[in-house]
């Protein structure tokens, strides 16, 4: 249901045509250039910005529930964004559910882009058995359609926050490791990884020195086109009820609860899935633009 | 030759490199994963290599040349053979693979990439140096010097990326690289082929003055014969993985035994129509390394086959005046019942 | 071709029996013992015994998993816990209605995804490549679960248009198929169709933009060849990855509608999980993704041997 199953087919590969002087310098610099993306990312550091500043912005306190201020319409009553079934403050809680959404969308990429992405080097550099044992576990993984695998094991494990953390980190392990896996081998076969070989160096040395410095760039960049995804699932899974428990404060939580409000108060109902919107479409925007940048042939 | 080396042991008389029946078969998978086949790319093959000397190596692509070089710096392992490095056997109990690595190294072909696109020149240098365990700024100041030798300004260059460099520059540092570690054998595995020919030129003539000033044994592999010529004090010619024909340049330059090696002449433009050697010329592409021609692997190419050379393989026996020039021919070898044996020479 | 093939095919097998190690490890994975979530409640000593037994929960695990997978192969996925009733008699109806809605989904994709990129990359305009790009980037961007909601809010209880939730009188029966079938159909479909049309577009207009610019369209250009067949030769050569994407796709979309099903209650797939998870039902849990995941392997499969008749090019070693 996501496109994780078709990106790595189209992910990058090293640039043959490796980088000029102060290549960063440079990605900035064209990143810079592409207002879309500059725009996302400032939308994205307002996003986190508020929540991390949340209990400064917030106008009430997102838990304290009014059985007599249930569902009010936004703009009314001096509840600039409304409240929600139990009569908590909307804004407030939006502000507040970004500090969950955001890290459940970011922390499972982070994990396995270390765990899938070392998997992936290690079976790219050291090929044959080792390649042949990571990978075809990775296979299996991969062989489950993605959402389906989260919401399995996050049902198995049980709800709560930690368990749709290790469901959702396992989902996003193979294809990371299948990107890396790919740009590792086209690196180890270089020339240059053999002459470092021919100095008698270790192979933890080379791969630190010499392969990770080269294929770090195409890694990062596939996992960042993930993180919209991840929100996506790890609020899906909040809203069926196997992420974050009540009442936290949290969007697509907060979308299963209000669910039941759609027919009283539909535009309450749907405030939070803007939020969760607005992230996913930010996050692969800057994502693009940051791929933009960094593929210099463009 | 005239210094002395600490790590001489066997004297000049010993041989720094002697290669003994060295064989790498790679496995061919068909479709299901199964070896099917196996690629002969190198197959049995003895030679030695004087201190001191100059080895060239020469053959069409795909001859085995890069492979044996490998080989012998053990970034593949052989499937068979021993390699003696100065008398002692490289591999169990002998050298170390570590201590060969630090007495043989190696310039590749591609000088792009064989440079790793993200270190600068200096930082390339010097990784060598801190796998033996030099520290960085020892390290580095010792790579800067050996810029210096390859004849770059290390305060010019050694900031320097792969792409801020020219070929010639990128191949010198190559070279450093190599250098840095204070090898005894290097092996250039058509280090200059990818160059122009006057940077070439430069190329060569530091690699020269480098074996002279360094104490330097070279390994030289080439397609490209003049160049050969021209640094190589013997040549070894290999065709599908063997060796056929072995022998001091001049004299092989002069009376090459070998119907490939005389075709080989014949291919290549010649300045000197003195130099010309009437042979045929080579056709088409040889056979493939999967299913070599059984007997002599030359003689589907060659105008000189007859039953003999499908039925049994020659050996490398000498050949002509030279007692150091030896071909593995059937028609120059004296009772091997090929037609054109005995007596009868081939010299033009 | 035909040995890359047969290795494919092969090269399922491990995945399958891979597959079938993970469903087996969910019961164990499961907080507490395992044998709780077959359990009735307060049941006796001697019934837990029984069951033990009977599961085969007194073996060690290798045992235990070849007699479960042993039984898997032959249909047997055990009894659910919830309706006592054969996992698998649960699992076909309910494979099928979300097969229903996942084609749908796919082939409106398809078709909307093909158009809107084939628009967009033929397009000189810049207005309207961007459109369709920036369509596209909101398609894979929504959670859908979400757009699931919004379309009901608009369709079904403002408009009052469509039904808000479940399936039609007909079931997954094609025969019986009225229009009532399709007005339930409808919003879920089209929820769901919405990532897949993004991605499709996406791809069309870049392998349009493509083919484009090769040197062969660029000749024919030349050659005054008029616009109409130029766009056949362009579709000749955007068909097979757009196909492809569209099998890809139809297969995440199988395993992965739960989250739509459940907005609009639809009585498929992923409707049975979040029951099977709700209540702790585990050999349902079980029995219904190693289905779903069967399924999704077979698919890919299948779109690759298919690419591999249509598109030589993609062939591998």
């Amino acid at each position: 249901m996501t496109e994780i199953a078709v990106l790595p087919a189209t992910a990058h590969t090293p640039a043959r045509r490796p980088p000029q002087r102060g290549y960063w310098r440079n990605v900035l610099k064209r990143f810079l250039r592409d207002r879309i993306g500059l725009v996302c990312l400032m939308v994205l550091l307002a996003i986190a910005l508020a929540a991390i500043f949340a209990p400064l912005l917030a106008p009430a306190d997102p838990y304290r529930t009014s059985m007599i201020r249930r569902l009010i319409a936004p703009g009314e009553k001096g509840y600039l964004l409304g409240t929600d079934e139990l009569g908590r403050d909307m804004l407030s809680r939006l502000l507040y559910g970004g500090r969950v959404s955001l890290s459940m969308g970011i922390a499972p990429i982070v994990l396995s882009t270390m765990i899938g992405g070392g998997l992936g080097v290690i079976a790219g550099y050291f090929g044959r058995h080792i390649n042949m044992m990571i990978m075809r576990v990775i296979d299996v993984f991969y062989a489950f359609p993605s959402v389906l695998l989260a919401v399995a094991m996050a049902g198995v494990l049980g709800s709560g926050i930690l368990n749709s953390l290790i469901s959702l980190t396992l989902v996003f392990i193979p294809p990371i490791a299948r990107v890396a896996e790919s740009v590792t081998t086209q690196v180890r076969n270089q020339d240059f990884v053999e002459a470092a070989r021919a100095t008698g160096a270790g192979s933890a040395r080379i791969i630190i020195e010499h392969v990770l410095a080269n294929v770090t760039g195409p890694i990062l960049t596939y996992a960042s086109s993930l993180v919209s995804v991840s929100i996506i699932i790890s609020s899906g899974l909040s809203f069926l009820g196997l992420g974050a428990s009540p009442p936290t404060a949290d969007w697509g939580l907060m979308l299963n609860t209000l669910r039941q409000a759609v027919y009283v108060a539909p535009v309450n109902a749907v405030l939070p899935g803007v939020m969760i919107f607005l992230t996913s479409v930010s996050f692969n925007l800057v994502s693009d633009s940051l791929r933009t940048a960094m593929d210099v042939r463009a | 030759m005239n210094m002395v080396d600490a790590r001489d042991r066997g004297g000049p008389r010993q041989p720094l490199l002697t290669v003994e029946g060295l064989r790498k078969y790679f496995p061919l998978r068909n479709a299901l994963g199964t070896v099917s086949a196996h690629v002969q790319a190198v197959d049995d093959i003895s030679f030695t290599v004087a201190k001191g000397e100059t080895l060239g190596v020469v053959g069409e692509s795909g001859c085995g040349k890069s492979t044996t070089a490998r080989l012998l710096m053990h970034l593949i392992e052989r499937d068979a053979g021993s390699l003696l490095l100065d008398g002692d056997p490289v591999g169990s109990g002998g050298v170390s693979v570590r201590d060969l690595r630090r007495q043989v190294q190696m310039v590749f072909q591609d000088s792009y990439a064989s440079l790793n696109p993200r270190h600068t020149a200096v930082a390339e240098i010097a990784f060598g140096l801190r796998v033996i365990g030099h520290r960085r700024a020892e390290a580095e100041a010792q790579a800067r010097q050996t810029l210096r030798l390859v004849g770059l300004d290390p305060d010019q260059f050694a900031g320097r990326y792969p792409h801020e460099m020219s070929g010639g520059q990128r191949q010198r540092v190559n070279i450093a690289r190599g250098l840095a570690l204070n090898p005894r054998l290097l092996i250039l595995d058509e280090a200059v082929s990818a160059l122009d020919k006057s940077v070439q030129a430069q190329v060569l003539n530091l690699i020269e003055e480098l074996k002279q000033r360094l104490n330097l044994t070279y390994l030289f592999i080439s397609h490209d014969l003049n160049v050969v010529h021209y640094v190589s004090d013997r040549v070894l010619v290999m065709y599908l993985g063997k060796i056929v024909e072995i022998g001091p340049v001049d004299e092989i330059w002069r009376n090459a035994a070998h119907p490939y090696t005389r075709a080989l002449f014949s291919s290549r433009l010649s300045m000197n129509p003195a130099d010309r050697v009437v042979a045929p010329p080579l056709t088409g592409d040889p056979p493939s390394p999967v299913n070599p021609p059984s007997g002599c692997r030359f003689r589907t190419r060659c105008a000189l086959a007859e039953p003999i050379c499908a039925a049994v393989e020659p050996s490398l026996l000498a050949a002509g005046a030279d007692a150091a020039h030896a071909a593995a021919c059937h028609a120059v070898q004296a009772g091997s019942g090929h037609s054109l044996a005995g007596g009868m020479t081939h010299a033009a | 071709m035909h040995l890359y093939i047969l290795r494919r095919l092969l090269y399922t097998i491990p995945i399958i029996i891979g597959v079938s190690l993970v469903c087996f490890s969910f019961i164990h994975l499961a907080p507490g013992d395992p044998i709780n979530s077959v359990l009735p409640e307060q049941a006796s000593a001697e019934v837990v015994a029984q069951i033990k037994a009977a599961y085969g929960f007194d073996k060690p695990l290798p045992i235990q998993y070849l007699k479960w997978f042993s039984n898997v192969l032959s249909g047997d996925f055990g009894l659910s816990i919830m309706t006592r009733r054969p996992v698998l008699s649960e699992v076909g109806p309910a494979v099928a209605h979300t097969a229903l809605l996942a084609v749908s989904a796919t082939l409106l994709s398809f078709l909307l995804g093909t158009s809107l990129g084939l628009v967009a990359g033929m397009t000189t305009r810049r207005v309207t490549d961007r459109s369709v790009t920036a369509f596209s980037v909101v398609g894979i961007s929504l959670p859908h679960y979400w757009l699931g909601m919004v379309m009901v809010v608009i369709f079904a209880v403002k408009m009052r248009m469509l039904p808000a939730t479940g399936m039609g009188p007909a079931g997954a029966d094609l025969t019986q198929f009225g229009i009532e079938d399709i007005k339930h159909l409808l919003l879920p479909a089209v929820t769901l169709a919405m990532i897949p049309t993004g991605i499709i577009a996406r791809s069309v207009r870049a392998t349009v933009a493509e083919v484009r610019r090769q040197d062969f369209v660029q000749t024919l250009k030349g050659k005054g060849l008029r616009r109409p067949r130029m766009f056949l030769h362009v579709i000749k050569n955007a068909a097979p990855p757009a196909i492809a994407i569209m099998g890809l796709q139809f297969a995440q979309l199988l395993g992965g509608s739960i989250l739509v099903e459940t907005v609009f209650s639809w009585p498929g797939t992923g409707f049975l999980l979040n029951a099977a998870i709700s209540t702790r039902d585990l050999p349902l849990l079980q029995g219904t993704v190693i289905v779903l995941a069967t399924f999704f392997v077979l698919t890919n499969v299948l779109v690759d041997i298919v690419q591999t008749l249509i598109d030589p090019r993609v062939r591998r070693a």
